[in-house]
C-alpha cells in the first residue's frame, strides 16, 4: 500500500541523506518526497511518500525516529488530510493554437505563467488525479509537451492536530523567540570570556 | 598478573598536575586549540584509554595529547582500535573510545564500528580529515567517512570548527550510551584540530535525552502480560542482550523464580542469568540444546526480554513457537513485530518494564512443565562429548570445559567468531554479566585478540582469555605485538583444527563435504607467539590441558596456548538455516569420529 510520512527534521547537511539510505537500506522506493521550511525556524519539514507493505509502516515511523536528526515523525495512512502537488508544464503552442490550451486550462483551474512565440508553461496545483487528467489530455497531441516539472506530493492533516513531540516543544511562537534569546545571550557569553 | 603496574605508576604520578590542568578546562573557559578542545572533553567524559593510530590528518590531535591524563594505545592496524573500544565498552559497561587518521585509517575502522552496531554496543570513533577548504576535492587520504559509516553508525558527526567540536562529543558520548546503544563517528577536519575556540564543558552539554517517542509502557499492556503469565501452562522466558544493557539482572531472576519460569538465553545474553540456576535452561538457537530449542517449541507462552529474534534464534518464522503467544519486551520500538509477531508489545527499557510488571506478578506453579523439560533432557547429557571417556582425542569441548573448570567461571572470555564459539557458549558456564565477550551480529572474524586487550583495559584486575580458531586468529594476529607493548596479561587459547572450521561443517552437511577453501595452513603460533617475546605452548591431548591452562594462567605475561585439536570435529546441535527449531542436526551417539566411520 501507498504509505505517506510527514516528518520535521534539523536543517543540517546530510539529513536528507540519513532519510533517504533508511529507505535504501530497507529496499523501499520513495514515489514522492518534498521537502522546504516549515513554521519552527530551524526544522525542514518533508512528505515522503512509498509503496511498501501494510505492516511496515509502523517499522519506517520508529525507523524514522531513530534517527538523530528526525523530530516528529507522522504516519498520515488514511487520516483525513489535504494532499496537493504542484507541477509546471511547458507545452508547444504557436499564437495560431494558444486558444485551444487556454480553454484546457480555464477547465483545469490551472495558469498560464510563462507565455512566448513557440512555447506557453502551465502551472497546476491539485491532486495527482487531476493534475494526470491535464497532462492526459495535452499528450493528446503528440510532441506538445516540452517538459514536466512536478513537485511530489505535500500532505497535511485536516482540523487542528498538534503531535504530542511538537506540543512538548511549545507553540511556534515561544520557540521562535526562545531560539533567538539563546542566540543573543550566547553571543554576549563569548564576548565577555577572558581569552 | 598485572604487568602493567609500571606503566601504572609513573602515569599516577604524571597525571596529577596534568589531572589538574584538564579539570581546570572542565570548570573555567578557556581558549584552546580544537585538539585540546577534543582531549578536554573526553577527558571530561571520564574517559582514561583510547585505542588509535596516528596518520596525517590527526596529528594535531596527538600532539597535544601529552596534556592530558589519558593513555592512548596504539594498535596495529585501525580495525583492531574499534574492536578494542568494543570490547571495553563490553567489559566494563561505559563507552569505548577509538582514533584514526583520515583515510585508510578511516575506512579500517568500518568493520569494528559495523560490529558494535549490530550489537548494540556504545563506542565513540574519532577521524581526523583533509581542512575544510579542501574537503571533497579528492585531497591525499580523503575519504567521506560520515558518508560510508551512515548505516552502520548510531549516529556521526562531520566538524570543520573548533567551536562545534566540543558540543559534537557530548552529544556522541551520550547518543552512544542512551536508548538503544551503538557507535557514534565524530570526523574532525585538520584546520577544526588547529584552530582556536573557547572551550566551555559546562555550556557543550547536550539537550536531555529524548527518549523515542513511540516507547509505549501502557497499564493494559502491563495487565495483558500478568494475566499471561498467570494462565501460561508452558512458559519460557527468552533473554538477550538488554538485560544487561539495561542491568535487569535481578529483575529477570525475580520474574524467573517468582513465577518458576524457565530462561533460555541469546549468545550475547549469556551471564544475563546465571548459568547454574535451576530455571537456567542455556543457549537458544541454531546451537543450541535439544531441549532448549524443544521447549521453545511447545512452549504456550515466550516472554521475550531485551531480545530481537535474530535469525540464529528463530530458525524459520513460518514455524517457530507456533503455539506460543508472546510477550516482547524491547527498549527499540523499530524491532517490534519485526521478525515475529507479537500479542503484547511492552516498549521501553526493560529494566524500568520488569520493575512495573513484577507487582503484578504472583507465585505459580511451574512443577509440571518443569519435569517436562528435565525429561525431555533425556540421555542426551550422556551423550555429550565431556562426559564420554577420554579417547586419546582432544576436543575443542574439552578445552572449553577444562577452562571453565579451572577459572571457576571467572575469568572474561573473548570469543572470535566460528566453531569455537559455539562450543565456548555451550560449554563455558558464564555466572555473571560481561564475562563473555563476542560479536554475535555481524560474526566477525578477528574480533577476539583486540576486543581481550580493550576488556583487559576495563577490567585490569580480571583474568582475560582470548578464545580463537587458528582462522580468525590470524586476521588481526599483529596485536599480539600491542599486548607486549602494553605490557599487559592476557591468555590466548587458539582452537587449532586446520579449517575454517564452522565453514568446513556447513560444507560437509550441505555442501557434500566439498571443502573448498577452507583447508588452512598456518604459522606455528607458538613460535609467532615467540618472536612477540610470549611464551606458549601446543596442547595435543586430553590429559595435557589441565597442566597447560595452569601454566598459562600462572605465567606472569601473555600465555598462548595452540590446541591442537579434532581437525573435522562439527558443532551440535544444529539447526540448518532455513529449518524449523525442532528439525535440529542432533549430537552423535557416540564418538564423533568413530560415527563418522561407521556412517561411511
Amino acid at each position: 500500500m501507498l504509505h505517506t510520512f510527514v516528518a520535521y527534521v534539523e536543517d543540517l547537511p546530510g539529513v536528507l541523506t540519513r532519510v533517504a539510505s533508511l529507505f535504501r537500506r530497507l529496499n523501499i522506493n520513495i514515489n514522492s518526497l518534498t521537502v522546504g521550511r516549515s513554521e519552527r525556524p530551524g526544522l525542514s519539514r518533508l512528505t515522503l511518500v512509498c509503496e511498501a507493505s501494510a505492516e511496515a509502516g509502523h517499522r519506517i515511523r520508529a525507523s524514522l525516529f531513530k534517527l538523530e536528526n528526525v523530530v516528529d515523525v507522522d504516519d498520515i495512512a488514511q487520516s483525513p488530510s489535504v494532499t496537493r502537488e504542484l507541477a509546471l508544464i511547458k507545452v508547444a503552442a504557436s499564437p495560431r493554437n494558444r486558444s485551444q490550451i487556454f480553454d484546457l486550462v480555464e477547465v483545469f483551474r490551472a495558469r498560464i505563467v510563462d507565455l512566448t512565440s513557440e512555447s506557453l508553461m502551465i502551472e497546476m496545483t491539485g491532486v495527482e488525479s487531476k493534475i494526470e487528467g491535464l497532462i492526459e489530455v495535452l499528450r493528446e497531441d503528440d510532441g506538445r509537451i516540452l517538459e514536466i516539472c512536478r513537485s511530489g506530493k505535500m500532505t497535511m492533516r485536516r482540523g487542528h492536530h498538534v503531535s504530542s513531540v511538537l506540543k512538548a516543544m511549545g507553540s511556534v511562537v515561544a520557540v521562535a523567540e526562545a531560539a533567538e534569546a539563546t542566540e543573543e545571550a550566547g553571543q554576549e557569553s563569548v564576548a565577555d570570556l577572558p581569552e | 598478573m598485572g604487568t602493567k603496574g609500571n606503566a601504572k605508576t609513573a602515569n599516577a604520578t604524571a597525571a596529577k598536575p596534568m589531572e589538574a590542568q584538564a579539570n581546570a578546562h572542565l570548570t573555567t573557559p578557556t581558549r584552546l586549540t580544537g585538539a585540546e578542545i577534543l582531549w578536554a572533553t573526553l577527558a571530561g567524559e571520564g574517559v582514561r584509554e583510547v585505542f588509535g593510530y596516528p596518520g596525517g590528518a590527526i596529528l594535531p590531535a596527538y600532539d597535544a595529547l601529552r596534556k592530558f591524563p589519558i593513555h592512548h594505545v596504539l594498535v596495529r592496524h585501525e580495525q583492531g582500535a574499534a574492536h578494542m573500544a568494543d570490547g571495553y565498552a563490553r567489559a566494563s559497561g561505559g563507552v569505548g573510545v577509538a582514533i584514526a587518521t583520515s583515510g585508510p585509517g578511516a575506512t579500517n575502522l568500518v568493520t569494528g564500528i559495523a560490529t558494535a552496531m549490530l550489537d548494540s554496543i556504545p563506542m565513540v570513533c574519532i577521524t581526523g580529515n583533509v581542512s575544510s577548504k579542501v574537503l571533497g576535492t579528492d585531497a591525499f587520504q580523503e575519504v567521506d567517512i560520515t558518508g560510508i559509516t551512515l548505516p552502520v553508525t548510531k549516529h556521526n558527526f562531520l566538524v570543520s570548527r573548533a567551536e562545534d567540536l566540543a558540543h559534537a562529543l557530548r552529544q556522541a558520548f551520550q547518543i552512544a550510551k542512551s536508548g538503544r546503544p551503538g557507535p557514534v563517528l565524530v570526523d574532525i577536519t585538520k584546520d577544526a584540530q588547529q584552530a582556536t575556540a573557547i572551550f566551555d564543558f559546562e555550556a557543550a552539554k547536550p539537550k536531555p535525552y529524548r527518549p523515542h517517542p513511540m516507547l509505549s509502557v501502557e497499564d493494559a499492556g502491563l495487565a495483558q502480560a500478568a494475566e499471561l503469565i498467570r494462565n501460561a501452562k508452558r512458559p519460557v522466558i527468552l533473554a538477550g542482550h538488554g538485560v544487561m544493557e539495561s542491568g535487569a539482572m535481578e529483575q529477570i531472576r525475580t520474574l524467573a523464580e517468582r513465577a518458576q519460569i524457565p530462561v533460555a538465553l541469546t549468545l550475547l545474553g549469556l551471564g544475563g542469568f546465571p548459568a547454574s540456576h535451576p530455571l537456567n535452561m542455556g543457549m537458544m538457537g541454531m546451537h543450541g540444546e535439544a531441549w532448549v530449542n524443544d521447549a521453545i517449541q511447545e512452549a504456550d507462552l515466550l516472554i521475550a526480554c531485551g531480545m530481537r529474534f535474530d535469525d540464529r534464534v528463530t530458525g524459520t518464522l513460518a514455524t517457530y513457537a507456533t503455539k506460543a503467544k508472546k510477550i516482547h519486551i524491547e527498549v527499540d520500538p523499530a524491532e517490534v513485530n519485526k521478525n515475529v509477531k507479537v500479542d503484547v508489545a511492552l516498549v521501553g527499557d526493560l529494566r524500568e518494564v520488569l520493575e512495573q510488571l513484577l507487582p503484578r506478578i504472583a507465585g505459580r506453579d511451574g512443577s509440571a512443565w518443569l519435569k517436562t523439560i528435565e525429561a525431555s533432557k533425556g540421555e542426551v547429557a550422556v551423550r555429550d562429548i565431556k562426559n564420554l571417556p577420554d579417547s586419546g582425542h582432544l576436543y575443542a569441548a574439552h578445552v572449553m570445559h577444562d577452562l571453565w573448570r579451572m577459572t571457576g567461571g571467572d575469568a572474561i572470555v573473548v570469543t572470535d567468531v566460528g566453531q569455537h564459539q559455539m562450543w565456548e557458549a555451550q560449554y563455558f558456564h558464564h555466572e555473571k554479566p560481561r564475562t563473555l565477550i563476542t560479536s554475535g551480529g555481524l560474526g566477525t572474524m578477528g574480533y577476539a585478540l583486540p576486543a581481550a586487550i580493550g576488556a583487559k583495559f576495563a577490567c585490569p584486575h580480571k583474568e582475560v582469555w582470548v578464545v580463537a580458531g587458528d582462522g580468525g586468529f590470524q586476521m588481526t594476529a599483529a596485536e599480539l605485538a600491542t599486548i607486549v607493548q602494553e605490557k599487559i596479561k592476557i591468555n590466548i587459547a587458539i582452537i587449532n583444527n586446520g579449517y575454517l572450521g564452522m565453514v568446513r561443517q556447513w560444507q560437509e552437511f550441505f555442501y557434500e563435504s566439498n571443502y573448498e577453501a577452507t583447508p588452512l595452513v598456518s604459522p606455528d603460533f607458538v613460535k609467532l607467539a615467540d618472536a612477540h617475546g610470549i611464551p606458549g605452548r601446543a596442547v595435543r591431548t586430553r590429559s595435557e590441558v589441565e597442566a597447560a591452562v595452569t601454566e598459562a594462567r600462572s605465567a606472569p605475561g601473555p600465555f598462548l596456548l595452540n590446541f591442537m585439536v579434532e581437525k573435522e570435529d562439527s558443532v551440535y546441535p544444529m539447526i540448518p538455516a532455513g529449518s524449523a527449531l525442532h528439525e535440529m542436526i542432533r549430537r552423535p551417539g557416540k564418538d564423533p569420529l568413530e560415527e563418522r566411520s561407521d556412517d561411511i
